[in-house]
């Protein structure tokens, strides 16, 4: 399996757009390409597991190595291990269907699919590199896009919220940069030989007062991107401004660059400073779970809704990795996939809903289940799976996370936890009255009794995430063994040091 | 005497070019103008094409004049720069009734120039400099008819003349504290005694009035707005960037005893550079101040890298001026073409600008994000470099300033991005009609852009062309 082809694909489909004449070329053209994304991820997936099964106990497969740029010893070099196939797979489910939501992208079409399919070569590289600087390089690749996405396609005070997400987001990768040249100078201290690579890095150590000073640089700004308290701002702007595959992008995909970044740079390569500010970042997400819950329930716009409950339910994932613990790190990753495909079902939803009744304000929408059937039952599903309901993703996502966080015994963790617990009855609530308002009782507008229900592209969109929240929800064991053979080495090497 | 024709091929070739574009005006022919222009850049590109060959090591008239390959590919750079500015005059240039008087002064001004980087000694550097700067004030006033053009000479000379007093008390107190103003010798009498330093600050003043280092940039500002827009790229690209590689040069072979000293201020500057550059760069709203000011920030950056003092220090230094060359020039040059046939240059005038115009807005864009560094443009891996080169000194305070800096300038990058592409505007400027060679230099500074970062060999031979202290 070459693992370059992830990155290959997307960007020859972006140039391919660029050849094409008029609406239905582009969207079949960039259909196509996220198709062939998803037939590959599948092929990763299942040829993963086949060396897996076949013993390959290798910590990284598919490995592929070319020297970049000698001098500075930096490589283009990619691996995947199970957390990195998992984030691929919620990438191409999250690419496909947003493009499916996006068939009647009128204007500026080519652009529009030119830079979604941009911003997918970027998340793939991203979560396939194992040298830092490519990783960084991927990072930021994935970042500019979206600038353009919201404020051009956008609604609302889209210039705004476009500036902030760019200026926050390139905020979180300049501290990065910063974090990741202390690793670089700090690795094989005297030999003079530096070193980006990932897994060379890791069986280094580096020295822990640098740690003190990179951990934090590089935790905040991969945080940044994955909506840690009090960085999260962009979040709310960005998502209700974007359209409707940007949020799904945006919350799908942009913020788990940012746990995945907390967990395999930070966490992995400086374990001491995460012990020691373990702490930290357990307050910060809690504050971040409750905060965003609470949030949550005052808003009245439903992207808002759904935004805020991102940065809620992102907590969840900067908890489990806060907490230090192989089940809670597993949870971590689960959850980032199950937000993943649960919010951009969400997104997908509050975007065909818009459509059709040009408003978003909760007040305003009522009785949707008697006119759309189909789409208020996709606005259902992905409401319960955010309450957690068993069945669906979410709700074996935070179990995971709770149980790695209950393996702690201090007075401390119980109260976090028993904390973040408490936001799912906040979350039930918002969730509960946005539904009960916007898809049940009469219909308020009489104008909505003329509007029609999903289209057949909007039909396989939702269909392709509820597969996979479905997937996981009622059988979490495949996802489970997929990440935590991942998620244990990095807490190997987390707990060894103690 | 066969010597000197391999050592100083490059001075000589463009010395040629002087004298053909001399007879080309006295002869009685007069030529199309349009065809005038594409004979003169033929030439511009043969003589970038030669430099590549016969390049030999060594050095001239007792040490005065030196070269070897590092030397060559940093004229090389040069030469190339020059080559796409005349591509891009092109729509300036067709009506002006002096056209072969431009190219005259450009190309005495890049002699003078190569002369500077190819110096050995205090004296022959002097030479080169006020060889280069005189032309370039005639060449800011080359808008003939506008008052701010010759406003814009004006302060240039005027600033000029200022720096170059500095530069030459400096030089003298050098020569009077050791007794040399041989580069080669220069080191061995450092001791870094009180007056040395003193020598040292003014010789760091003049260089930093050429590359206009905070606090001596106060006339970039005004000499780029005023300037015509073809000779504002070439000072903020060509200048700056020889003026820049004989700083490297100087500092880390002759004042290599006095490193810690120039290392604090180095820093001083640098961070005084971007921080002031970024913020003054907010809130222009001509588009050549614009980038006036944001040029400034860049040197902040190039500082940050010389600091480094080391092989990467030097490497990344002269890769980001390459990259720096194409993606200034890409943005001169649409703003050129944009100044030179519709006379808008305002931020404002701008808007829309995606609408009518995508082919120039996409350049535009372009050169901006590799301004801005942002991948998967050049300008990502040449801004990168530059802060690795600096970490590798240990400070990390200086880093943090700059890619904090990066945020404050992105903003403004993005401003004119979202301008272009976000707002609405009632009357954008028409869809222009780009000539034949602003075209092919546009191409040539976008394939540059794109593809400089991903071809890694070229930053490897850079580096085994540079060296550390």
């Amino acid at each position: 399996m070459n693992l370059s082809l992830l990155i290959l694909f997307p960007v020859l489909t972006a140039i391919a757009i660029l050849f094409c004449k008029g609406l239905k070329q582009v969207r079949m053209v960039a259909l196509f390409g996220a198709a062939l994304q998803m037939v590959l991820t599948a092929t990763l997936l299942f040829s993963y597991w086949a060396e897996r099964s076949s013993g390959n106990k290798e910590q990284m497969l598919f490995q592929f190595g070319h020297t970049w740029f000698a001098p500075l010893n930096i490589e283009y070099y990619v691996g995947v291990d199970g957390i990195s196939v998992a984030m691929i797979l919620l990438t191409s489910f999250v690419v496909i269907s947003g493009i499916l939501v996006s068939w009647k992208m009128e204007t500026l079409s080519k652009e529009f699919f030119f830079l979604l399919l941009l911003l997918s070569a970027g998340a793939y590289g991203f979560f396939i590199s194992l040298d830092l600087f490519t990783m960084f390089f991927f990072l930021e690749v994935a970042v500019i896009p979206k600038f353009l996405l919201i404020g051009i396609w956008g609604s609302g005070k889209k210039e705004y919220s476009a500036m902030k997400l760019a200026l926050m987001l390139m905020g979180g990768s300049a501290l990065v940069f910063v974090g990741l040249l202390g690793v670089y100078f700090n690795s094989n201290a005297g030999s003079g030989v530096h070193t980006f690579d990932l897994l060379k890095l890791s069986q280094m150590h580096i020295p822990v007062e640098a740690q003190r000073i990179f951990f934090p640089l590089t935790f905040v700004g991969f945080g940044i991107f994955g909506a840690l308290f009090p960085f999260h701002t962009w979040v709310p702007d960005g998502h209700s401004s974007a359209p409707t595959a940007a949020s799904m992008f945006l919350a799908g995909i942009s913020m788990k660059l940012g746990g995945y970044g907390c967990l395999r740079v930070a966490t992995y390569l400086m374990p001491e400073a995460a012990h020691e500010y373990s702490t930290i970042i357990i307050i910060l997400a809690s504050i971040a779970i409750l905060y965003g819950a609470f949030a949550t329930m005052m808003q009245t716009d439903l992207k808002y809704i759904n935004a805020y409950s991102s940065v809620s339910h992102c907590g969840f994932v900067l908890l489990g990795i806060g907490m230090l613990t192989k089940t809670a790190m597993t949870g971590a990753v689960m959850q980032m996939v199950s937000h993943g495909l649960m919010t951009a079902l969400f997104f997908a939803a509050i975007g065909m809903v818009y459509d059709r009744t040009h408003t978003r304000m909760v007040a305003q929408l009522g009785g949707l289940l008697k006119i759309m059937p189909f789409i208020s039952t996709v606005f259902f599903i992905a409401g319960l799976c955010s309450l957690g309901l068993p069945g669906f993703s979410g709700f074996v996502a935070e179990m995971t996370v709770f149980m790695g966080s209950w393996q702690h015994a201090e007075l401390f963790y119980r109260i976090a936890t028993i904390a973040a617990c408490a936001s799912i009855v906040v979350t039930a609530v918002y969730i509960l009255r946005a539904i009960g308002r916007s898809i049940m009782g009469p219909v308020t507008d009489d104008h909505h009794l003329k509007l029609g229900d999903a289209n057949w592209n909007e039909k396989v969109a939702a269909v392709i995430l509820i597969a996979g929240i479905v997937a996981i929800g009622i059988a979490p064991f495949w996802l489970n063994d997929l990440i935590s053979p991942g998620a244990e080495v990095i807490m190997n090497k987390v707990l060894s040091i103690r | 005497m066969n010597e000197i024709f391999t050592l100083m091929k490059h001075e000589l070739s463009l010395t040629l070019i002087l004298f053909i574009l001399l007879f080309l005006k006295l002869g009685k022919e007069t030529w199309k103008a349009e065809s005038t222009l594409g004979f003169i850049s033929l030439l511009l590109l043969l003589n970038f094409l030669f430099g590549f060959v016969m390049n030999g090591t060594g050095s001239l008239f007792g040490d005065m004049f030196h070269t070897n390959a590092t030397i060559a590919f940093e004229k090389n750079i040069l030469n190339f720069g020059a080559f796409i500015i005349s591509l891009q005059a092109f729509s300036w240039l067709k009506d002006h009734k002096h056209l072969p008087e431009f190219y005259m002064l450009m190309v005495s001004t890049l002699i003078g120039m190569f002369f500077m980087i190819s110096s050995g000694n205090l004296l022959m550097f002097y030479l080169g400099l006020e060889l280069s700067t005189i032309p370039l004030a005639a060449l800011s006033n080359f808008d003939l008819l506008k008052r701010q053009s010759s406003e814009a000479a004006m302060k240039m000379i005027l600033s000029s003349a200022f720096s170059s007093g500095i530069l030459l008390f400096g030089i003298s107190m050098m020569y009077g504290t050791t007794g040399t103003v041989s580069f080669s010798e220069l080191p061995q009498h450092l001791d870094g005694s009180a007056l040395q330093v003193f020598a040292f600050i003014l010789l760091f003043t003049g260089f930093a009035f050429k590359m206009s280092v905070v606090p001596f940039h106060f006339w970039t500002a005004d000499v780029y707005e005023g300037s015509p827009a073809s000779v504002t790229s070439y000072l903020s690209v060509i200048s700056k960037g020889a003026v820049i590689f004989v700083f490297v040069t100087v500092l880390y072979t002759v004042f290599k005893p006095m490193a810690e000293m120039w290392y604090h201020v180095l820093f001083l500057a640098s961070v005084l550079t971007m921080v002031i550059g970024n913020l003054f760069a907010i809130r222009q709203n001509n588009l050549k101040r614009f980038l006036a000011f944001s040029s400034i920030a860049q040197v902040g950056f190039i500082l940050i890298g010389i600091s480094g003092s080391s092989q990467t220090g030097m490497a990344s230094v002269i890769y980001f001026i390459l990259i720096y060359v194409f993606s200034n020039l890409g943005a001169f040059g649409v703003v050129a073409l944009v100044s030179a046939l519709t006379g808008k240059e305002n931020v404002n005038d701008y808007k829309g600008f995606y609408k009518t115009n995508p082919l120039l807005s996409w350049v535009l864009t372009i050169s901006l994000f590799s301004l801005a560094g942002i991948p998967p443009t050049a300008g990502f891996f040449g801004k990168l470099f530059l802060l690795t080169a600096g970490a590798g000194k240990g400070n990390y305070l200086l880093i943090t300033i700059a890619a904090l800096n990066m945020i404050v300038s992105l903003y403004y990058y993005l401003r004119i991005v979202k301008a272009m592409f976000m707002d609405a505007n009632e009357q954008p400027i028409e869809k222009l009609i780009i000539p034949f060679l602003p075209k092919i230099a546009l191409f040539i500074c976008v394939a540059g852009m794109i593809a400089l970062g991903f071809v890694s060999d070229l930053y490897n031979y850079i580096y085994s062309l540079s060296f550390g202290m």
